[in-house]
């Protein structure tokens, strides 16, 4: 039950070509990763239709294989 | 979902200013980003009730598709989905959540 940076990066940037995508393995795990997303996309929605933007991306895999993913969503400034 | 869990949801989440789906229970939180939620409203003082979504498959099911949000921690203000705990914590951090309880009426804990 675990997944690597990179295919959650991936999965983000797949869905939002423009996203700008930061993680953090916050145990080493492989299970507890921050994410930083920002993209240009996000202008205009608030942080839940942003935050729905990036679960969207990663569709079943939240709350499943990925259990922890400490999400913060931006625009560029 | 079912219109009966629907209902029962809704029948939750209007029924208390402040709720919080949750895993665990305020004192023995069972998920790191359900302590933090907990957290946060303990600093902001106010009242509010818990729903242990470990305890009840129907609702940790239920919650995920009645909010359109895939994961829990899920506070609710007045029957509103303000979101989870990433979102708590900016807003938190921000002072728009303590200003959000305000503007709610949320009454604060004693």
């Amino acid at each position: 039950m675990a997944m690597k940076a990179e295919d959650i990066e991936a999965l983000i940037v797949a869905a939002i070509p423009d996203a700008i995508v930061e993680i953090k393995d916050l145990a080493g795990d492989g299970d507890h990763y921050a994410a930083k997303v920002t993209s240009e996309t996000f202008r205009g929605l608030n942080r839940i239709a942003q935050q729905r933007a990036v679960y969207a991306a990663l569709g079943e895999r939240m709350g499943g294989v990925l259990h922890a993913l400490q999400l913060t969503t931006a625009v560029p400034n | 979902m079912t219109d009966a869990i629907h209902a029962r949801i809704n029948d939750i989440v209007t029924k208390s200013d402040v709720v919080l789906f949750m895993k665990g229970t305020p004192l023995f939180p069972q998920c790191g980003f359900s302590s933090r939620a907990i957290a946060i409203l303990d600093h902001l003082g106010v009242a509010y009730d818990s729903v242990d979504v470990l305890q009840d498959q129907e609702v940790r099911q239920g919650i995920k598709a009645f909010s359109d949000w895939p994961t829990i921690p899920q506070l609710y203000v007045k029957g509103e989905f303000i979101g989870g705990s990433d979102i708590m914590m900016e807003m938190y951090e921000a002072g728009e959540l303590s200003q959000l309880m305000t503007d709610q009426g949320v009454a604060r804990a004693a």
